[in-house]
């Protein structure tokens, strides 16, 4: 963790010197008792336990420089953006748009005017299906998903279709948990309109291979929506080697603040959209008899957007980039692996999903006992995993359960903690013996 | 595990949870099923009256130990009872879940052993999804019942002046 921008991250000079992973060593393992020094709210006792979280993909934690840049930000140099002609107003507006530049380089964006800053990856996917959706999706026409997709990525559409009289398809996993290309080719035709798929799936783990459904999808005219909720904290993302069209995160899931999150598109199909909301920051010029919009990304961007939470999601990008996506990944894979291998000399345990690249995240269910009770039994043991259906039941009902206990691993979690959480299921099962 | 999960789970409620009294379908009387959407959990609850009475009921579905075990004891509980004596049994439960009135507890009888649930609150709804089934069956509603939003019964499950 040593880079330039790490001591002195002031909003009032972006400087736009992002941090340049190349500068760390990526040899060196991830220092994680340093790491997790950084974050304030590990450091506390539940049920007289350390805290163990193992329920980051649904919302990561924050290291104190994201927290201390929305305080900063709030103490210093907060006022409106854009337009102000005053100095606090300056001051914000270039660090909100340093945000911007961050994402752009997170994601490996062409230009930071293809990075939208919206609520989330849940609006980020309903302006898409609301503005390009509604305009090029036809009665007859397809729209194309798979079974694991998170419900954010499927009732957007599911609305759609419905709106437009168009046709929701669905694209199956095999046994694993893995997208079957040959099978998704089958789906495709020429009235597929979207593809929208996730990047890694958030109650499985599976990484798809997007490339690859990219240039299927392209290949039958149809633009793809990628879900990166649950990549962007684990996993490099390049949108223009990906070559998707619509690319979206949020900030919570990423060690940045809730309620901001980013959608890339490209630009000529950012240009080419129709505005979704309505209201002041997204206009050229308006008057009684017609209005005219400004160009992406402020054309999306309506109303005063989340200030402080797309400077917080900077710096969260910032924390991101120095961790080294190497280290990271090695770091966490390892997790991965020791988790399953935990799990798996449980024989009451049975863990959802084999995909063959598995990031983030491990489902499974106990023989006899109910996902609620393993998660309440493992909260007083100090270990928070999410219980249920993980806004998947679908999927879920796919693989014959509707409900499972899922852990996710994230950079601060450990070793020590994940066999904590194996020993702790094991007591489950004693439990209901 | 520590001992105030024993004060949750019980040796009844995971004696009830494993061995579910009146579970399956009956071929007569009225049908509800319970939904919570919050964990998936659905539960549908079959009743048949006679002359103003709870002749038989039963249930069946799929929920964790505190939902299951109090459909089991729910069966149990107001089997036999007048339509009223049950209605006023499931407000007792209630009320004793929720707070409202803290001395319901000690007119609950068997049913005092999910007591321990008002110390979880977001597991009270687990508790109580057999009993809004059961209410709409005698009541003859055919529409799921939901322990959220516009289909819930009146009062919330929520706990009132606890912190989740």
């Amino acid at each position: 963790m040593t880079t330039s921008s790490a001591s002195s991250p002031t909003v009032a000079d972006p400087g736009s010197e992002l941090p340049v992973e190349l500068a760390v060593d990526l040899n060196a393992e991830l220092d994680v008792g340093r790491l997790r020094a950084e974050f304030p709210i590990l450091a506390q006792r539940i049920h007289g336990h350390p805290l163990a979280y193992f329920d980051s993909a649904a919302s990561a934690q924050r290291p104190e420089r994201v927290i201390a840049a929305i305080d900063r930000c709030y103490h210093e140099n907060y006022s409106n953006v854009h337009r102000g002609v005053h100095t606090l107003s300056q001051r914000v507006s270039e660090a909100y748009e340093a945000a911007r530049a961050k994402v752009q380089g997170l994601l490996g964006a062409a230009s930071a005017d293809e990075v939208v800053f919206v609520r989330g990856t849940t609006e980020a996917i309903n302006l898409v299906a609301q503005s390009y959706g509604r305009h090029h999706v036809k009665p007859g026409d397809e729209v194309l998903v798979t079974v694991m997709e998170h419900h954010s990525n499927l009732v957007p559409w599911q609305m759609l279709c419905e709106e437009r009289d168009a046709k929701l398809v669905v694209a199956p996993v095999d046994d694993r948990g893995d997208l079957v290309l040959e099978e998704l080719t089958r789906f495709l035709s020429e009235r597929t309109r979207v593809v929208a798929l996730a990047h890694v799936s958030n109650t499985l783990g599976t990484q798809n291979p997007v490339r690859e459904i990219v240039d299927l999808a392209h290949r039958a005219g149809a633009v793809v929506m990628v879900d990166g909720a649950q990549a962007a904290p684990h996993i490099p993302i390049d949108v223009v080697e990906l070559d998707c069209d619509f690319y979206a995160f949020s900030g919570h899931k990423a060690y940045g603040p809730s309620g901001i999150g980013v959608l890339y598109g490209k630009r000529e199909l950012l240009s080419a959209m129709p505005p979704w909301q309505g209201g002041g920051g997204m206009i050229r010029s308006v008057s009684f008899t017609g209005t005219s919009y400004a160009d992406p990304p402020q054309r999306f961007e309506a109303g005063t957007p989340d200030i402080t939470g797309a400077i917080g999601l900077g710096e969260a990008v910032d924390f991101l980039r120095e961790l080294g996506w190497q280290r990271l990944e090695r770091h966490e894979d390892r997790l991965l692996e020791r988790l399953v291998a935990g799990l798996a000399t449980i024989p009451e345990v049975t863990i959802i999903g084999r995909p063959r690249r598995r990031v983030g995240v491990v489902s499974f269910v106990v023989e006899g006992v109910h996902a609620h009770d393993v998660g309440t039994l493992l909260d007083r043991d100090g270990i928070a995993v999410r219980v249920g259906h993980h806004c998947t039941q679908p999927l879920l009902e796919r693989f014959g359960v509707s409900s499972t206990t899922r852990a996710s691993v994230a950079a601060f979690n450990t070793e020590d903690e994940v066999d904590r959480l194996v020993a702790s299921v094991g007591r489950v099962v004693e439990f209901f013996a | 595990m520590s001992d105030d999960l024993r004060t949750l789970y019980q040796e009844v409620i995971l004696d009830h949870y494993k061995r579910p009294r009146n579970f399956g379908a009956l071929d007569e009387g009225e049908r509800a099923d319970g939904y919570n959407p919050l964990c998936g959990d659905r539960v549908q609850v079959y009743v048949k009256q006679r002359d103003g009475k709870v002749e038989a009921v039963s249930f069946e579905g799929s929920g964790c130990a505190i939902s299951t075990a109090s459909a089991s004891l729910m069966t149990e509980a107001v089997e036999g009872l007048t339509c009223a004596q049950a209605r006023e049994l499931g407000d007792l439960f209630h009320a004793s879940l929720v707070g409202s009135d803290p001395a319901a507890g000690d007119r609950l009888g068997k049913l005092e052993v999910l007591r321990g649930v008002r110390e979880y609150p977001v597991r009270i709804k687990c508790a109580t999804l057999a009993w809004h089934a059961f209410r709409a069956a005698l009541d003859g509603h055919h529409e799921p019942v939901s322990t959220e939003g516009a289909s819930a019964p009146s009062d919330s499950d929520n706990a009132k002046g606890k912190n989740p």
